[in-house]
């Protein structure tokens, strides 16, 4: 969908844009400067401030939802433009309270800055004022009502961003506008004013509460204090905090962010995180990125003989354990120690998704999948979902099928086995496909039935796809007119005559159909199905497909790879995978990883005989994320930087490959050295980039190269018919639940339990022992208002438990599960 | 003793007046004869005529000069910047300080510093505040900027300790209390000017 390059004028400065753009998102491009409150870069106009008003080959119009033609020639302020946006600020400041001092926007408000900016200095209109309360919509959400000016930013990100929809406006109870003001005032402020003094912002489920995943997009957008985490509350100031560009380390996302540091407090003059900030125009984060940044491992010093007990351990090692959430820099590390002692790197939650990886690239001939959710987000409007999770193994390729729906006009299939009740509200055309666990070879060759050119495919696929079409009629009813004569009499002159009449009645017909056995065999109504279909397709033109973690360890993931190679080649689908953990992509390109530990075992924030920790509860401290600097290798397939935004006073892995003669200066002289036959490009660490350019173009780090083979000619097998049946586990984490590190935040609470639907938690009681092959788990259970049926959700974000060993390779298992 | 001296600024208005002191003696010659002339003329005991009177005058007709200090204090101005003072409102007792931090950022010496916190009444309680005095220097910027008046420079000038990195924690600066009501405006930077109504433009209320 490459849209037509044009060139339009903005107060004489020419501008490259493409058709379509709205002017204010090609201004913003172009660096030229439109006051504009309640309009965000990637989300739907939402006309609440007006301010963005220009005038458009001689036309007022507001850039925001005007789109740009060729020529067009934009002058951003005349006189009375400027009066106009004066007006609306005037009503903005109208009651708005004079507490600037101890509001926590206080330096970076957008109400104060375009007061200043369009010098109001004198109040012309007056209403009397409404009580609004303060409210704490959830247990991050904080809500001042009084300093809300309703430009319904939150609403919208909520809404075409994030997808939970949870907010609304609301009515406000305040009084009428003075109709003197109708005659007196300029047009757009009185009608800004109108619409202002009748709404508030109120969660969209009907109570005081919000039930969302308590991301805290809202809170980010806001231009004024009104929304804000209730954690920062009066806590500091944002002048006085340190902005500390870094990557979140929580989801293979690798979302750019701000640490913002100060001292502590009095007491305590350590550096100390006091909440997350984004570059929200450009990037969204998710609850785990937002509130999970204080998983620091504090107050660490050298402990020499703790240190020379580690060398010991990792030279009698035999394995090595560790987790995807590692830098780029720690994993070459480690292979290094691989390759020069010999040691086995141990990574289950990596080891599923490199194979696969492997196996496509030997399948497609290019050793990275072709698109990126930034890609999907932007360019597709047919977005098909296989074997992820959406609500919970990754908030930016939820946020991509989302915006898909909401922006790009899109459809979506969403096949899974765990019913999603919230997928669903997505979009109109959202098909959600709940099929059994093991099917998702069916699903895939569904995708390839629907959506490949028939022609480019190989006659084996040809002829298998075609055993699933059948022929079949069924009966239909039809409505039809049918002629009728009746006798009238006229009353008048008794004369009768004849009237023909056209009645509908309903007939039954037998028609034929093509009956889709495939269709049928994953849980859907074929008949139904290819009618919504028929519509989903109208009008679309660039489709997607999102790949998640139920297929890396699928029995069957060396033929699912081949499949999702046989879709991207012959549907032209913008293939994306998602990595299952934080740095997945990095481990899975850099480290040779086996299956099996064996022998005495260094867990690296993982179960082992001797623990290098960053948790502070194991044998060595290690420096958390947050602590480091490193680069990560995101599910956008960029390289990224990360800096350290804490001190740290002990002990990181690159002293221990020092004291084995192994080492570098640095951790960060690793980056150089990053393997360039997988990609990887000889880049110093400090000449990485970081940040969005104003057009929202990413400019951090750089990104992979995907390196080219021959495609293997192997066939694809026919989907197998193993599923799995009775009762049945997932794993998979609650929504902000990642790791140990999200877990120690403070401002995340979501519990290591059972997650169950509604139903099903009622059924199980509170707490229940999970009993798999290998073990079992006790558990609490946990109703997750928007999961459906049987299958219910244990987490792994708990390295001790073991959840991985559980459950083996696949994300499914069949278990006992037992009341306690 | 007035005020009325300190507030005259204009030095070189006032009426000084010009003593004749002749030539002074340039050869060693003229020095000689000079200090020759003075003694034979006995100078000296004029000098002493004046010591002595200075003396009878001090010691029993009452007009001592020197103060005794630290038993005596001169009044200072009342726009001396010395140890800060936090002030109350009157009307409640609360501590004007709004936690507002400008204070802080405007801290050339960057030794102020603050606690805040969300209180039970849904406003920013200042739990704590502090100024490292070992490094404040007194420049009055803290007061300036001050929206609330709540920060001002006192008249305590003593500051002697027994370590360099004295500081004050919000309790010291605060007024006790029980002297409320003998709480004093700061007439220095950042108050109010006395014609500061005639300034406003008052915002229209619809109430």
């Amino acid at each position: 969908m490459s849209k037509k390059e044009i060139t339009i004028r903005i107060d004489g400065v020419e501008c490259r844009t493409t058709e379509g753009e709205y002017i204010l998102n090609a201004a913003r491009a172009n660096g030229i400067f439109i006051p504009a409150i309640c309009y965000l870069t990637r989300c739907s106009p939402t006309l609440a401030c007006r301010i963005c008003l220009v005038e458009a080959d001689g036309k007022r119009v507001y850039s925001c939802n005007a789109k740009a033609k060729e020529g067009m020639e934009v002058v951003t302020s005349t006189e009375e433009i400027l009066e106009e946006r004066r007006a609306i600020m005037e009503v903005y400041d109208v009651n708005h309270p004079l507490q600037c001092g101890v509001c926590d926007q206080h330096g970076e408000c957008e109400l104060q800055n375009y007061t200043l900016e369009l010098a109001v200095d004198f109040q012309h209109y007056a209403i009397a004022d409404t009580m609004r309360e303060v409210k704490d919509w959830s247990t991050v959400l904080h809500y001042d009502a009084g300093l809300c000016i309703v430009c319904e930013r939150c609403v919208t990100v909520c809404k075409d961003m994030i997808g939970d929809n949870a907010l609304k406006t609301g009515p406000r109870g305040g009084s009428a506008l003075d109709k003197a003001y109708k005659e007196t005032m300029p047009k757009d402020a009185y009608a800004m004013w109108n619409k202002l003094q009748k709404s508030i912002i109120v969660p969209s489920n009907g109570t005081e509460h919000t039930n969302c995943s308590d991301c805290g997009e809202c809170t980010a957008v806001c231009p004024v204090g009104a929304l804000t985490e209730r954690d920062f509350v009066y806590k500091a100031n944002p002048w006085e905090l340190k902005e500390i560009p870094a990557t979140c380390a929580h989801c293979s996302s690798g979302c750019h962010l701000y640490y913002e540091t100060r001292f502590a407090s009095i007491d305590n003059h350590e550096e100390m995180i006091f909440r997350v900030k984004n570059e929200w125009n450009f990037q969204s984060l998710c609850g785990a990125g937002r509130f999970g940044y204080d998983f620091e491992n504090r107050d660490v010093t050298k402990d020499e003989a703790a240190f020379a007990k580690a060398v010991e351990a990792l030279k009698k090692a035999e394995t090595v354990r560790f987790p995807a959430m590692i830098s780029n820099e720690e994993a070459l590390m480690l292979q290094r120690l691989k390759e020069e002692r010999g040691v086995k790197l141990v990574n289950p939650e990596v080891r599923p998704f490199q194979r696969f990886l492997q196996a496509y690239a030997k399948a497609s001939g290019r050793s990275l999948y072709g698109s990126d959710f930034k890609e999907i987000m932007k360019e597709a409007d047919f977005v098909v979902s296989v074997g992820a999770a959406l609500r919970n193994d990754n908030p930016n390729a939820r946020y991509a099928f989302n915006s898909v729906q909401k922006m790009n006009k899109g459809a979506g299939i969403y096949f899974h086995p765990v019913g999603d009740t919230l997928v669903p509200t997505f979009g109109k055309s959202v098909e959600c496909i709940t099929h059994k666990p093991g099917q998702e070879e069916s699903a895939l060759y569904l995708v390839l039935d629907l959506f490949a050119d028939k022609e480019s495919l190989p006659d084996y696929l040809r002829e298998y796809l075609a055993g699933f079409h059948e022929t079949r009629t069924r009966t239909v009813k039809e409505k039809v007119m049918k002629e009728i004569v009746e006798v009238v009499k006229d009353e008048e002159s008794g004369e009768e005559k004849e009237v023909k009449k056209k009645v509908p009645e309903m007939v039954e017909k037998e028609v034929e159909y093509d009956h889709n056995l495939l269709a049928e065999s994953l849980g859907v109504d074929p008949v139904a199905f290819s009618e919504s279909f028929e519509k989903m397709m109208k009008k679309k033109e660039s489709f997607a497909l999102i790949v998640g973690e139920d297929l890396y360890g699928h029995p069957q993931w060396e033929n699912l790879a081949r499949l999702v190679a046989l879709v991207e080649k012959h549907c032209g689908m913008m293939t994306a995978m998602i990595p299952p953990k934080s740095n997945a992509l990095g481990v899975a390109l850099i480290c040779e990883l086996v299956d099996e530990a064996s022998g005495y075992t260094v867990g690296y924030n993982q179960p082992g005989d001797f623990r290098l920790s960053a948790l502070g509860d194991g044998d060595l401290d290690m420096p958390a994320m947050n602590q480091q600097e490193g680069t990560m290798t995101t599910m956008d397939k960029r390289v990224v930087p990360t800096n350290a935004a804490l001190e740290y006073g002990g002990y990181e892995l690159n002293d221990l490959m020092n004291a084995l003669g192994l080492g570098k200066r640095l951790t960060i002289d690793w980056t150089l050295e990053l393997p360039a036959e997988k990609g990887f490009q000889a880049v110093a660490f400090d000449d990485l980039k970081d940040g969005f350019l104003n057009d929202g173009t990413e400019i951090r780090g750089y990104a992979l190269t995907p390196i080219k083979g021959r495609a293997s000619t192997a066939k694809a097998k026919e989907a197998s018919d193993e599923v799995l049946e009775g009762e049945i586990a997932y794993r998979c984490n609650p929504q902000r639940q990642f790791n140990d590190f999200t877990d120690r935040a403070h401002q995340i609470f979501e519990a290591f339990a059972l997650y169950a639907s509604p139903a099903k938690a009622e059924e199980l009681g509170e707490k229940v022992e999970v009993v798999f092959e290998k073990g079992s788990l006790t558990l609490e259970v946990v109703a997750d208002e928007r999961m459906e049926g049987e299958i219910v959700a244990v987490p792994d974000f708990k390295a001790d438990r073991d959840v991985y060993g559980l459950f083996g390779e696949s994300r499914y298992a069949n278990v006992t599960i037992k009341k306690v | 003793m007035s005020l009325e001296q300190f507030k005259d600024r204009n030095v070189g208005t006032q009426n000084y007046t010009m003593l004749d002191l002749g030539e002074s003696p340039k050869t060693g010659w003229g020095k000689f004869k000079q200090v020759a002339k003075r003694s034979v003329k006995l100078e000296l005991f004029t000098g002493l005529k004046v010591t002595f009177r200075e003396m009878i005058k001090a010691l029993f007709m009452g007009e001592m000069h020197t103060t005794k200090y630290p038993f005596e204090k001169l009044p200072i101005a009342p726009r001396y910047r010395a140890i800060h003072e936090m002030k109350r409102l009157l009307e409640s007792g609360h501590y004007r300080c709004i936690g507002c931090g400008l204070c802080e950022k405007i801290c050339i010496a960057d030794c102020i510093r603050m606690d805040t916190r969300y209180d039970e009444n849904q406003r920013k309680e200042v739990s704590e505040y502090t100024i490292n005095f070992g490094r404040c220097i007194f420049c009055g910027y803290c007061a300036e900027v001050c929206p609330e008046l709540a920060i001002v420079h006192g008249g305590r000038y003593e500051n002697a300790s027994e370590q360099r990195a004295s500081f004050a924690l919000f309790e010291d600066m605060l007024t006790p209390l029980d002297q409320l009501t003998q709480q004093k405006e700061y007439p220095g930077f950042g108050a109010v000017s006395p014609d500061a109504d005639k300034k406003i433009k008052k915002t229209p209320l619809a109430y």
